[in-house]
């Protein structure tokens, strides 16, 4: 089954501030408690949203200005943390495509690529200028070109950065390297011929 | 590739190479994959969606840790959630082949420490968990890395992940840490210098006279934050000491294989002379307790500082200072001596070993927990809870006025029954004080070591423990 190509992602932003926002926050560990990831979209960054008593807190997510978003806008070393897929998972099951970052956890930035939602980086000054134009208009949508590996929006451009190897199995639709891995079955045979500790009987 | 020799990591890289793949990554064998019931269902539910076995499953180790109770064990759990979970990972087990350490067998515990203490983890291997704390395991010079759901099915379908390699950062610590400092005030201190992302990018090779004297439990107390300082892999190079710890335990080699292993075990460290990327060195004499007071591992402060004030930060931080000061209810420029505590926990894939239990021991024997703290050692494995309780340590702790639980993850991250209520503060032994981590969204963490919560235990208040203990 071929993986869609994405070469871009174009949606409206939401601003996210704050450096170092960790998985827990993204998706805390109680609503872990699942052999599925259905569902966990209403619970992304549920206590940043809501309060104890399941009340709205006043929150981007909770912005009707920014209802319908569909890219994330935050600042760096995004998704620290614990390595759990659950909070990409849970960014993507919200209706996310894409997020832009100053900066990425690199086990979350892997999970992210995996799931086919872009995880790109840009400067803390251009992410700001980003910021202030959709605070000023938050109908105004964001293109991520990763073929030009621009950020366009409201008439400007600004650079992205994204890993080599994650933009290249994006645009060659590749992102979930499964059936590749299944592919080199033979060279992984040698390997673990090769390897005494793999081939010692278990005791 | 220097011509002077190869890093740990540069070896362990090659040997398990497997082929480069089209968008440049390298598909790279993981010898030893450990899963627990949290990041592992869903993995097994695609492998079956896709039509998929699993590949090598003697190279798969399953034990349940994340969601158990520590209290009372019998099934049904009485979170209905919990208990579908245990009975998911039971039967992915089965259904596949897969060793699995459940609570009967007596081998129980956090995978972290389950993996060491059956011999599974070895140098010179790679390792690969759904979960971010599997660096603990390049404490024996395995290559370790935490990984998402996805590739836990990537291995369980091919025995291999898609990967970039990292660089290599070296940390030497060299000189000798003062009485009451500890690995952990080590690894807390090289997170306070480099920063919580300070490492993306990088496996972090710790050495130096620290960790040459360090035990195995004090190299994965360091190794197992790794990923706090943004270093997905940490790891020591393996020596007598790594041996040693291996001779004997169920998984290790036996007889001629074992010489054979040891041989193999020599060869894989670091070459004299080999290239770094970075070279970062630390003076143990400057190392003090350290505690955290922030919503990061990376807010940290030495016990006898005071909590910083946003406007004596970077501009680039101040945010960040603000918004922990607000999380965790404290001043600025407050000393984090005195800071009271509701709750102390000990245990953890960080601070959860059997030495860990037995140096606090050492010094809380006739000591007790004060008046209103609410205390709990959790072992981090049913191995480490029975010796302990051979010993009669565990009778200190209860003595002392700790409630002595069985073996899980708890309150690291209160997946359990174990949790903070409200607004709660814990002096704990864990490896993470992110907003809400606990177990209750408006609950505070202050990390530190063992002894550290133990002193916290017994003054109701962040203490210095070389004070309360009078250590020489």
């Amino acid at each position: 089954m071929p993986l869609q190509k994405i070469s871009q992602v174009v949606g409206r932003c939401v601003p996210i501030p704050g450096d170092d926002i960790d998985t827990d926050r993204i998706i805390p560990a109680r609503f872990m408690k699942c052999v599925t990831f259905d569902g966990l979209g209403e619970y992304m960054f549920y206590d940043v949203r809501f309060d104890e008593a399941r009340r709205p807190r006043p929150h981007p997510l909770n912005d009707p200005r920014f209802a319908g978003a569909s890219i994330l806008l935050s600042g760096n070393n995004f998704g620290c943390g614990s390595s759990r897929e659950h909070a990409p998972q849970a960014i993507r099951r919200a209706g996310f495509g894409a997020i832009v970052a100053e900066g990425f956890a690199e086990i979350f930035f892997g999970n992210s690529t995996t799931l086919g939602m872009p995880c790109v980086s840009a400067s803390r000054a251009d992410i700001a200028s980003i910021a202030t134009i959709v605070q000023a208009d938050p109908s105004k949508e964001l293109t991520i070109d990763l073929r030009q590996k621009s950020l366009a929006i409201g008439g400007m451009t600004f650079p992205l950065d994204i890993r080599e190897s994650a933009r290249a199995a994006l645009l060659a639709g590749e992102w979930d390297p499964i059936a590749q891995l299944l592919d080199g079955a033979t060279d992984v045979d040698r390997v673990a011929a090769s390897l005494p500790y793999v081939q010692a009987p278990a005791h | 590739m220097s011509a002077n020799g190869k890093t740990l990591f540069e070896k362990v890289w090659e040997a398990h190479s497997v082929r480069r793949l089209p968008n440049g990554q390298t598909q790279l064998f993981i010898g030893t994959h450990l899963i627990h019931e949290v990041t592992s269902p869903q993995a097994f539910a695609m492998l079956r969606e896709l039509g998929l076995g699993v590949r090598f499953p003697h190279r798969t180790f399953a034990t349940v840790d994340h969601i158990v109770p520590t209290d009372e064990r019998n099934e049904p759990f009485a979170d209905p959630l919990a208990d579908e979970m245990i009975k998911a990972i039971r039967k992915n087990c089965r259904d596949f082949g897969i060793t699995y350490f459940d609570i009967a067998s007596g081998h129980q515990g956090i995978i972290h420490i389950v993996g060491p203490e059956q011999g599974i983890t070895q140098p010179g291997t790679t390792i690969a968990c759904g979960d971010s704390h599997t660096s603990t395991h390049g404490a024996f010079g395995a290559v370790a890395f935490g990984i998402g759901t996805s590739q836990v099915r990537d291995i369980l379908a091919t025995q291999t992940m898609a990967l970039s390699p990292l660089k290599v950062r070296r940390l030497n610590v060299s000189g000798r840490l003062g009485p009451g400092v500890y690995s952990k005030d080590v690894i807390l201190h090289i997170i306070r210098t480099l920063g919580v992302n300070g490492g993306t990018g990088f496996a972090y090779e710790y050495g130096g006279d620290v960790f040459d004297g360090f035990s195995m439990e004090d190299r994965m107390t360091v190794c197992n934050m790794s990923i706090e300082g943004g270093a997905r892999v940490g790891y020591v190079n393996p020596d007598e000491k790594t041996f040693a710890y291996l001779k004997g335990r169920p998984h290790a080699p036996k007889g001629a294989d074992w010489d054979r292993a040891v041989a193999r075990w020599r060869a894989v460290a670091s070459d004299p002379g080999c290239h770094y990327d970075d070279v970062v060195e630390f003076r143990a004499e400057e190392i003090r307790p350290t505690v955290t007071w922030g919503i990061n591992p990376g807010q940290a402060v030495f016990i006898d500082e005071t909590i910083p004030r946003p406007d004596g930060v970077p501009a680039a931080e101040r945010a960040s200072v603000e918004e922990a000061l607000a999380h965790m209810k404290l001043r600025a420029g407050q000393p984090v001596r005195g800071i009271p505590i509701n709750v102390a926990f000990l245990g953890s894939c960080t601070n959860g070993r059997f030495n860990d239990f037995v140096e606090v021991a050492r010094h809380l024997k006739g000591r007790k927990v004060a008046p209103g703290v609410r205390a709990i050692a959790v072992p981090g494995s049913q191995a480490v809870g029975r010796l302990l309780a051979e010993k009669g340590i565990d009778r200190v702790f209860r003595d002392a006025g700790f409630d002595w639980r069985d073996a899980g993850c708890s309150m690291c991250l209160a997946m359990n029954p174990d949790k903070l209520v409200g607004d709660e503060l814990c002096a704990s032994s864990s490896n993470r004080n992110f907003k809400g981590r606990q177990g209750s969204p408006t609950g505070r963490t202050i990390l530190m070591s063992p002894l550290m919560v133990a002193a916290a235990a017994i003054t109701g208040e962040v203490s210095d423990a070389r004070e309360v203990f009078q250590t020489p």
